[in-house]
Order: structure tokens, then C-alpha cells, then sequence
């Protein structure tokens, strides 16, 4: 881990209209570092997200990058162009349903190739090569590569979906319900698959979530939201094995044991 | 009345040959770029050549002689119900000599006959949104357009790779001008792409419909997207024209009898006539020939 944090965030927050989506929120994201935010529905979770993704304009705060210069860039200053680049160069954005983040009517290898095809790679088959490499390194057969996204199941679209984020590389991605609407087996693989890759490229990451035990299984450090604000955060097994918090106590407690 | 008409020269008011105008140097100022302009009612259904026609109105000018073409051919429902048109309404010279013409109005294909200076050629757009059928808000492609996220093209290129094994796509093949913006060369078949580039005569591209006009303006860099290992290529044929021998040039196939007889023919008349004039000879004139 490098000496300086990858995100710096400082009192974000976002009101819609009179209504508060998060407030106040203030937080380092360091590289290598995976941090989840957890909450009920409606607390702001994903609300921050897009603030922090720029997806959305924080109404107040300030959110800085550490760009691959060395440079701090605050994401809020940079030109649409450059805001674009960094999201398919640098980040990525895993969506809770594949749908989202995928194109269906083109095969899989083209949904992977499209970022480095963006970043003015022209050569057919080392595309294809990578593709294939990126496919067999989520667990989806080669010989789906021209198959599309329609005909793959929800776990294999939620793969696909990650490989296409990472292949250029990225420093940061984030997640937003990556195992939400899978069955517990498959969200089980997934799981084991992400925090491979992430363990393995050194990846920072921001997962939003209401499932603790994606929180437990996947995050160093994770932050508990209520009502838009950030209420607990701390370590994950810390938060989860001793939460302060009364609301974080409920959470805790209201998992279903089996 | 002395030199007052009864009706506007060229149908359109001065008006909105104006706004026309305005849209068309703007487009030929940025090459490649789509001009919004005020497309209006002509007297025909679109896909016909509204947006064609309107910009071959606006720069009519009285001493201009008009071509207009179909799928290469100057004799086809099309073409010549434009030529009337404009016979009727700007009272112009009409020729279907590709070189004796200032103005040529086009549909789906680039004459066989290199364009000079002082020609303009004005295509019939039906879709002048490269990147519509890959990203369908228009919000977006603008906005690609604006930045130059032009990845997505090579999507559609990279499809027909890996599904064909080649770049299938025979037509409106996407083209980047003057290194910048990506362009749809409306439906022209890709073998006509090359003579855009760095063309002596002025194109302009006219969307009716999608109220959308654009330019290359000439001696401009006109550059088919490819991969490095699947270079651009234009379609080859096998035979030459059947009708006058020509050899590197678009042929349409054309069905003789209902036992599989077919022939290949210029799908460019003009060319093809021209030819024949000058006593080329294809494979099947020569039978006829021999059997008078």
C-alpha cells in the first residue's frame, strides 16, 4: 500500500431538492483497499455512490482523485471528456443488474473488447486474445465468446460484467448490489471470484450493499448509513462482531441464521 | 411581369434557402459534422430524396445543368421524377453525362467517373447517425460525437469479425473525415468510399427526415475505419460488365430468365452507355451482336 490515499472524500453531500440523499459524508479510500457501505433501503448508499462515481453532482463537498500523474484532481473541476475517460480507463462500475452495465445485443467478446477498442486499440485478434483471456479468467467458457449476453445466465452476466470493467485495468471499481437477484450458490462463486481479482490486481473498491455477508466476505473496512448519514465505520469484522451503533446492533442482529 | 416568376426558382423560399445555406457552410466548415437544420415538407414521401432535394434547391443556381441518380442509374422512377422536378420548378438544363453536370443529386452510389472541381455531389441520406443502431439515444451519440468516443464503432466492426470472419459490412461503411469526425457515407457501397477521399468535387449529405445536413468539403482526408489485421477492402468481382467490358467497377446482377441465367451489368449507366459509344464490347452485347 502506497503512502497516500486513492480517493479523498470531504463532507459530501446531496440533497434532492428539500430531501436529503446523503449528508456529510467524509472518508479516505486507500489503494488496495475494499470498502463497503451498508444500510437499509433508502439510506443513501447508492446515493453516494453516484456522488462519488460521478454519476451525480454532490450538492456540497468536495471529492478528489489521486490520478495516475501523482496529481490530486477534484472530480467535480474535470471536464466532462476527462471524466469520461477516467470512468472506462481507470474505474469501472459493476451495476446490480447486468443489463445495465452490458450491451446485450453484441457478443461477449465484443462487451469486453469495447473499453480497450475505446482507448484506440485496432488490432482484431489481440483484442480477441485479451477477451478471451479476460472470459477465462471470470470462469465463462471460451467458446461463449461470441455468444451474447442474452443467452448467458445471471451469474455468467454478472461475470461478464466485471471482466468488461476490468480489462483495462482500472485502479477503482464500483459495485452497486454486485450479488443482488442471484441465487445463494452462484452468489457464492461471485464472491470468491471478486475477491480473487481483487486480491490479485490490487484493486481499490467501493461496494454498496444491504447483504452483510457480502460485506464480511469481501471488505476491509465498511460503513454503516441511516437516513443519509454515515453513522459507523470502522473495520469490517470490528463493526460486525461489536457493533456501537443501536441501528448497527439491529442490522447485526436481524441476519437470519440458518 | 418582367423577371419575376410565377413560382420561387427552385420551389424552395428564399427564406428557408437561407437557413439551408447557413446549415451547408457550416457542415462543409466542419467536415464530418451533422448540421441540425429546419427540414422542410417537400413534395414527396421520405425516403424519396427530401433532404437531397432540399439542398440541391438551395444551391441551384440557374446556369447549373442537374444529374440526378438512383442506384447509378439515370433512367430509374427516382431519378428521373427529381430531374422533372427541378426541370419544372428552376427550369435548369438536366443532363445525364456525368461530366457535363455541375450539380449531381445521388442515391446509393458515387459515379464511375472521377468527380472534378466545381461539381458537387449531394447524397439522399436515409440515417446520417453512424453509431444509431449501436447506441439508440440520440442524447449520447451527440455527446460521442462531441468528445470523440468513437470505441463503439470498432464494436460493430468487431461483430462482423467474429461472425463472418470478415468485415461484412457492404454499405454506409463508417468513415472518419479529415481525422475527426465519424461519418455514415449514407447507403453508398463501400466501394465507393475511396473516391471520397481527398475528392476534387464538394459532397453534401442531406437527411430529410433526420433534419440533419453535413459535408466534405474537397481535397479532405476521408478514411475507412479498420482493424490493422482486417485492413478495409472494397468488393471485388469476378466478370466485367456484361453490356460493355468494364473492369473495376460496381456491377449490379441482373436476373435473365427463371432457370439461373443472370448478368452482371455497370450498375453506373451513364459509364456503361459512354463506354459502348466508344465500342467496348462486354461478353453478352458481343453474342447479341454475333447473332444479328
Amino acid at each position: 500500500m502506497s503512502a497516500v490515499p486513492l480517493l479523498k472524500v470531504n463532507d459530501v453531500s446531496k440533497f434532492y431538492g428539500s430531501r436529503i440523499g446523503c449528508r456529510n459524508v467524509s472518508f479516505e479510500l486507500w489503494p488496495g483497499e475494499v470498502l463497503a457501505i451498508v444500510g437499509e433501503s433508502g439510506s443513501g448508499k447508492t446515493t453516494l455512490l453516484s456522488c462519488l462515481s460521478t454519476r451525480l453532482m454532490p450538492s456540497s463537498g468536495i471529492v478528489e482523485y489521486h490520478m495516475r500523474d501523482g496529481q490530486y484532481r477534484d472530480l467535480a473541476r474535470m471536464s466532462e471528456a476527462e471524466r469520461r475517460f477516467l470512468m472506462r480507463t481507470d474505474w469501472g462500475f459493476v451495476h446490480q443488474n447486468p443489463a445495465d452495465g452490458l450491451r446485450m445485443t453484441v457478443s461477449a467478446g465484443a462487451n469486453v473488447g469495447e473499453r480497450l477498442m475505446a482507448v484506440g486499440d485496432r488490432h482484431y485478434g489481440n483484442i480477441r486474445a485479451t477477451a478471451a483471456d479476460w472470459l477465462r479468467r471470470v470462469e465463462i467458457e471460451e467458446d461463449r465468446i461470441d455468444d451474447q449476453p442474452r443467452s448467458f445466465s445471471g451469474g455468467m452476466r454478472q461475470r461478464l460484467q466485471i471482466a468488461r470493467n476490468l480489462v483495462t485495468s482500472p485502479r477503482l471499481v464500483f459495485m452497486d448490489e454486485p450479488t443482488g437477484g442471484l441465487d445463494v450458490s452462484v452468489q457464492a462463486r461471485l464472491l470468491d471470484l471478486v475477491r480473487g481479482l481483487v486480491h490479485d490486481l490490487g484493486l481499490s473498491a467501493i461496494i454498496v450493499t444491504h447483504d452483510l455477508a457480502v460485506a464480511r466476505l469481501l471488505s476491509h473496512r465498511m460503513m454503516v448509513m441511516k437516513d443519509g448519514l454515515v453513522i459507523e465505520q470502522g473495520l469490517t469484522d470490528r463493526v460486525l462482531d461489536d457493533p456501537r451503533e443501536p441501528y448497527t446492533q439491529l442490522l447485526v442482529s436481524s441476519i437470519l441464521q440458518v | 411581369m418582367t423577371d419575376l416568376a410565377t413560382y420561387n426558382f427552385a420551389y424552395l423560399d428564399e427564406q428557408t434557402k437561407r437557413m439551408i445555406r447557413r446549415a451547408i457552410l457550416k457542415a462543409i466548415s466542419i467536415p464530418g459534422y451533422q448540421v441540425p437544420f429546419a427540414s422542410r415538407e417537400m413534395p414527396m414521401p421520405y425516403g424519396w430524396g427530401t433532404g437531397g432535394v432540399q439542398v440541391t434547391a438551395a444551391i441551384l443556381g440557374p446556369k447549373d445543368v442537374l444529374k440526378v441518380i438512383d442506384q447509378g442509374a439515370d433512367d430509374t422512377t427516382n431519378a428521373v421524377s427529381i430531374r422533372a422536378f427541378f426541370q419544372k420548378v428552376a427550369n435548369v438544363a438536366v443532363t445525364t453525362k456525368t461530366r457535363d453536370a455541375t450539380i449531381i443529386q445521388t442515391r446509393h452510389r458515387i459515379p464511375e467517373e472521377t468527380l472534378t472541381a466545381g461539381q458537387t455531389l449531394v447524397y439522399q441520406v436515409p440515417i446520417p447517425e453512424p453509431l444509431r443502431f449501436l447506441e439508440p439515444r440520440e442524447t449520447e451519440t451527440r455527446k460521442m460525437h462531441a468528445l470523440e468516443e468513437y470505441g463503439l464503432m470498432h464494436v460493430k466492426l468487431y461483430e462482423d469479425i467474429a461472425r463472418n470472419g470478415h468485415i461484412a459490412t457492404t454499405y454506409a461503411y463508417p468513415v472518419k473525415v479529415e481525422g475527426r469526425y465519424v461519418m455514415d457515407p449514407s447507403p453508398t457501397p463501400k466501394f465507393d468510399n475511396p473516391k471520397m477521399h481527398m475528392s476534387e468535387a464538394l459532397q453534401l449529405f442531406g437527411a430529410g427526415r433526420e433534419k440533419r445536413i453535413y459535408a466534405v468539403p474537397p481535397h479532405t482526408d476521408v478514411v475507412s475505419l479498420d482493424f490493422e489485421d482486417h485492413p478495409f477492402e472494397i468488393q471485388h468481382f469476378d466478370k466485367p460488365c456484361a453490356l460493355c467490358g468494364a473492369e473495376h467497377v460496381y456491377l449490379d446482377e441482373v436476373v435473365l430468365d427463371d432457370k439461373g441465367g443472370r448478368m452482371f451489368v455497370c450498375s453506373d449507366t451513364d459509364h456503361c452507355e459512354d463506354r459502348r459509344e466508344h465500342g467496348h464490347a462486354g461478353h453478352l452485347l458481343a453474342q447479341q451482336e454475333a447473332a444479328e
